[in-house]
């Protein structure tokens, strides 16, 4: 029986170019993937995934720990290797569209010892654009200057790294992606561990990005707070549960498929009512 | 100190001051890496991979001798690198286990084959023999200025010199590269920047300066200067371009101080003989690193390192 | 061949018998307790120790010289490698606790400033009347030629000493090197244990200066605690396989050097352990390279097969070419890309199996179950055939499939 109706079933795959340029995600689109499969060992972290970000928007990447938030988005920079799985940026493959990202990496991925200052760590974002040897002219220091007092901290240029708070910390890291100045920002847990008001100040930040028209992805922890800052979301679990606007895919169904009953039904009907009423 | 000097302790103490140049530069991002102790690999890799070159051409002259020890240099870090992933044993006990095993190697085939009536031991490898690099045709510094007199200049300056100069190219080039991949890797691949063979040539840049210090100076040298100036340098400032440069002020005074309290100093003891400059090298360096790591400005921790901050 | 046999059994005289068993004893010291260092990711500590002991040795000698003795004396002589190696114990240890230098730094930077210092003091020694025929440097490779009976007694004492200590000390050291947060919490000293364990170290680094040298015995130290790892998951495992691995390449190594001449102990010693940790490196069954690469293929295979089954089931295109050429070997697409029958077969299996897993998601929202919704899990794995029945159910029969139904 299973064989004859799965030979009904089950349309024999495209074989003429249309379907395969149907199947290409759409060019303006400043992030996207298919079957992106990534594995530490011998299970898949990241299994499979397809996205499709949105233009002009603040997305969240959220999922339970483990998940494979912040695996999905270094395999997606080419900073961690794929099992198999395609990348577009811009519609373009990533090696040709580097120049338009600016990457935020987790503040504990680095060591804060090391012999530097904070002006100096902005100015790496922008080693791409002066090359190995290119003169970092005044201008350019004065472009880092203007990224520190973007996230407030234009006072602090000539501290050691290691002297700062770890919501400073964080802030440096937001203005070396600003430095890039690039048309998407991926941000790795940008929220995790920071205080109040620097969380405040990089929100802020990410908006003003968003209202010029630039693209935001962040890997996010905090659900509650997801409908203000996020207008599309991404919920994975080792594979896609959903994507879509926050209004249409931040539902407590999905909640309950991504976190698999980790969430309380009370906690979960809470998050996603009090975001619809603000 | 006029043409005694130039004769017997100039190009001595240059080439000194040249090894530890060139060993002091990778230093400091070795140190930053967490790799320093690469160096302690490559030194000892260095005897095989001359006993091998030996045994192949049958000379013991300088190039092949060279060649040798770089391709077995390249062969160990090859090797750490395999048996760190293949096994998934920390760098550390990887490089324990490559680098005595290729020693331990060397050794037997040292004793295996019939070294005895050239100049070829273990001893030389380890200690090398600075204070015969001296510049015999020279009869002061007019000598600097005359050109039968410089063509004797020992080939061993001449090597040291070329590898110096090599290196701080490459450190000049690659800074920022560097310098962003050794803070951030994670950065520095979303950049675009090929952070593995900026890692791996970094190695290799250390070893190049592992062998042809070696071939001047010995392996013990090596060692410590790879890892004392620059530590030493990292207590002094928060920058990393300040660090360099102070690191290459220890390697100099290391070699410099060195060499005169190795040659001379003995006499002030009323003893004839001098001591072994090399190792009075490494020693110097090492006080110089106790004195920073008492009094050095910046010697204690500030910032969270990358291991406690995860927890 | 046969005085290779004869070694090995004993029969090669009262001294090589001596050292081998003595070779035997402090190798399964030096595989213990290079254990712990390696558990304690700290396995180049030994280097520097052992490098630590030239000046030591130095010393040692010119001291017994200046006192009107024979500065040879290896008793002497170990007890001054002894102290400073303990002194570059210490300094590495305050190093990285009051300095902001990590402890490989610290590691390299004692390593080769005692070194340094040693050869100052080898090259003294040598300007010494007494010195010129001190043979000091045979602690750099170990002896070359047979051993003294005296050598021999001293090793053969010291191996039982330091196997004894590792014994007595295994349970704390264990614990420390396992998990040095809980052994504090459990009211363990941890730094005191740290650096007994250094200390243990040391005396087995000690000893086998004579034998094969401070360059070598840190092989001793280090590959059979790492050879031991690609055999178990079990510390207590580790400690005693590791033992038995430095032992047994101890006992062999010095019986092929009684054997053959010049083959000197120190090197063969080190490369028969060598050859053990090749071995393991290669053939381990669960650690082991060849086990990881046919697993790793495995694996790969199986991610790739599943996307593309999943892809047909979508009635998407695939455009990887491993993939394709995966489907295409096992016979599931034509090599055009068409899916063949069987393809077809197995894509609607897999489209079920979607379609349950989608069920199960909502029917048992416990992260334990429905947390192995990795894509590569069957559903056979997770659920009870009764239970699957059940989504079956809920799913209706005939379930329909995407696309045509």
């Amino acid at each position: 029986m299973g064989p004859r109706m799965t030979r009904s079933a089950v349309k024999i795959a495209a074989e003429d170019g249309q379907d395969l340029r149907a199947a290409m995600p759409p060019p303006d689109s400043p992030l996207a993937m298919r079957g992106m499969t990534v594995s530490y060992g011998e299970k898949p972290a990241v299994f499979s995934v397809d996205a499709t970000f949105p233009a002009r928007s603040m997305s969240a990447i959220i999922g339970p720990n483990g998940a494979g938030k912040s695996t999905l988005l270094k395999a997606s920079l080419g900073v961690i290797p794929r099992l198999s799985g395609e990348v577009w940026v811009f519609g373009k493959p990533l090696a040709q569209a580097r120049d338009r990202i600016a990457y935020v990496p987790q503040r504990a991925s680095v060591d804060w010892d090391f012999p530097t200052t904070v002006i100096d760590v902005v100015q790496m974002g922008l080693y791409r654009k002066v090359g190995l040897l290119g003169r970092l002219k005044g201008l350019m220091t004065a472009q880092a200057q203007a990224c520190l007092d973007r996230v407030g901290m234009a006072d602090f240029a000539h501290r050691q790294i290691g002297q700062l708070s770890g919501g400073q910390q964080q802030r440096v890291f937001l203005a070396r992606a600003l430095a890039q100045d690039a048309d998407l920002y991926l941000l790795d847990e940008p929220f995790a561990g920071v205080d109040a008001a620097t969380e405040r100040a990089i929100v802020d930040v990410l908006k003003l990005l968003k209202s010029e028209g630039k693209a935001v992805v962040a890997v996010h922890h905090d659900l509650s707070t997801v409908r203000d800052y996020f207008n599309y979301v991404f919920l994975i679990n080792v594979r896609r549960i959903a994507e879509g606007p926050a209004q249409t895919a931040f539902t407590a169904e999905n909640l309950n498929a991504t976190y698999g009953g980790r969430l309380s039904a009370t906690h979960i009907s809470e998050l996603t009512l009090s975001g619809g009423a603000a | 100190m006029g043409a005694e000097f130039v004769q017997f302790s100039l190009t001595p103490i240059l080439i000194g001051v040249l090894a530890a140049i060139a060993c002091a530069l990778p230093g400091n991002f070795l140190i930053l890496r967490r790799q320093a102790l690469i160096g302690d690999a490559i030194s000892h890799v260095v005897l095989p991979g001359i006993v091998v070159a030996f045994l192949l051409t049958g000379t013991v002259a300088a190039i092949p001798m060279l060649i040798g020890a770089a391709a077995a240099a390249i062969v160990a870090v090859i090797l750490i690198e395999a048996v760190k992933r293949l096994g998934k044993i920390e760098p550390g006990a990887a490089m324990g286990v490559v680098f005595t095993t290729l020693f331990a190697g060397g050794v037997l085939l040292l004793e295996q084959s019939d070294t005895s009536n050239v100049h070829l031991d273990v001893e030389h490898a380890l200690m090398g023999n600075l204070e015969s690099l001296i510049w015999f045709r020279a009869s002061g510094w007019g000598s600097l200025l005359d050109p039968v007199a410089l063509a004797s200049l020992p080939p061993e300056l001449g090597r040291m010199a070329v590898v110096c100069l090599l290196i701080v190219a490459l450190t000049l080039v690659f800074w920022r590269w560097l310098k962003i991949a050794t803070f951030d890797e994670g950065f520095a691949r979303a950049l675009g920047i090929p952070a593995s063979a900026l890692g791996f040539g970094l190695v290799i840049t250390a070893a190049i300066a592992a062998v042809a210090a070696f071939d001047a100076v010995g392996s013990i040298i090596v060692i410590a200067m790879f890892i004392c100036p620059p530590a030493a340098a990292r207590l002094m400032t928060n920058r990393l371009g300040a660090q360099v440069w102070w690191s290459v002020g220890f390697a100099i005074l290391s070699a410099v101080l060195g060499y005169t309290l190795a040659g001379y100093g003995p006499l002030w003891f009323g003893s004839q003989n001098a001591v072994s400059a090399a190792g009075m090298i490494a020693a110097v360096s090492g006080v110089i690193l106790g004195l920073a790591s008492l009094y050095g400005p910046h010697r204690s921790r500030v910032g969270v390192g990358r291991d406690d901050a995860g927890a | 061949m046969s005085g290779f046999l004869d070694a090995l059994l004993l029969q090669a005289g009262y001294n090589a018998a001596l050292v081998m068993i003595g070779s035997g004893l402090l190798g399964f010291a030096a595989g213990t307790s290079g254990t712990f260092m390696f558990l304690r990711k700290r396995a180049l500590v030994s280097d520097a120790v052992a490098h630590a002991t030239l000046p030591g040795i130095g010393i040692a000698f010119i001291v017994m010289v200046l006192l009107g003795g024979d500065g040879r004396n290896l008793v002497g002589l170990l007890i001054g490698s002894a102290a400073t190696a303990w002194i570059g114990l210490l300094l590495i240890e305050w190093i990285a606790r009051r300095t902001r230098l990590a402890e490989d730094a610290a590691i390299g930077a004692v390593l080769g400033v005692f070194f340094g210092i040693g050869i100052v003091l080898l090259t003294v020694i040598q300007t010494m009347s007494a010195g010129r025929q001190a043979g000091l440097e045979s602690f750099l490779l170990g002896s070359t030629a047979g051993m003294l009976y005296s050598d021999a007694v001293v090793i053969a004492i010291g191996g039982s000493i330091a196997v004894l200590a590792t014994w007595f000390m295994r349970r704390p050291m264990t614990l420390v090197s396992f998990d040095p947060e809980y052994a504090a919490a459990l009211g363990y000293n941890v730094r005191r244990i740290d650096l007994t364990m250094m200390g243990l170290v040391m005396m087995v680094t000690v000893i086998g200066l004579k034998l094969v040298g401070l360059i070598l015995i840190v092989a001793m130290l280090i590959i059979p605690a790492v050879t031991a790892r690609f055999w178990t998951e079990r510390s207590n495992r580790i400690l005693w396989i590791a033992g038995c691995i430095g032992g047994v390449a101890a006992y062999v190594g010095a019986a092929i050097s009684a054997s053959a001449p010049a083959v000197p102990t120190g090197p063969i010693i080190v490369l028969v352990t060598a050859v053990m940790f090749v071995l393991s490196l290669i053939f381990a069954p669960v650690r082991g390279v060849s086990a990881a690469i046919i697993r790793h293929r495995r694996f790969q295979a199986r991610v790739h097969r599943r996307q593309g089954l999943l892809s047909l089931a979508r009635q998407e295109p695939i455009r990887e070419p491993y993939t394709l050429r995966l489907l295409a070997r096992e016979g599931l697409i034509r090599p055009d890309g068409v899916p063949t029958e069987a393809g077809r077969a197995q894509a609607a299996k897999v489209a079920r199996d979607e379609r349950r897993w989608a069920v199960a998601r909502e029917v048992h929202q416990d992260a334990g179950l429905t947390g192995r919704y990795d894509g590569l899990t069957p559903i056979e794995d997770v659920f009870t055939r009764d239970e699957i029945k059940d989504f079956d159910r809920r799913l209706g029969t005939p379930f329909p499939v995407e696309g045509l139904a």
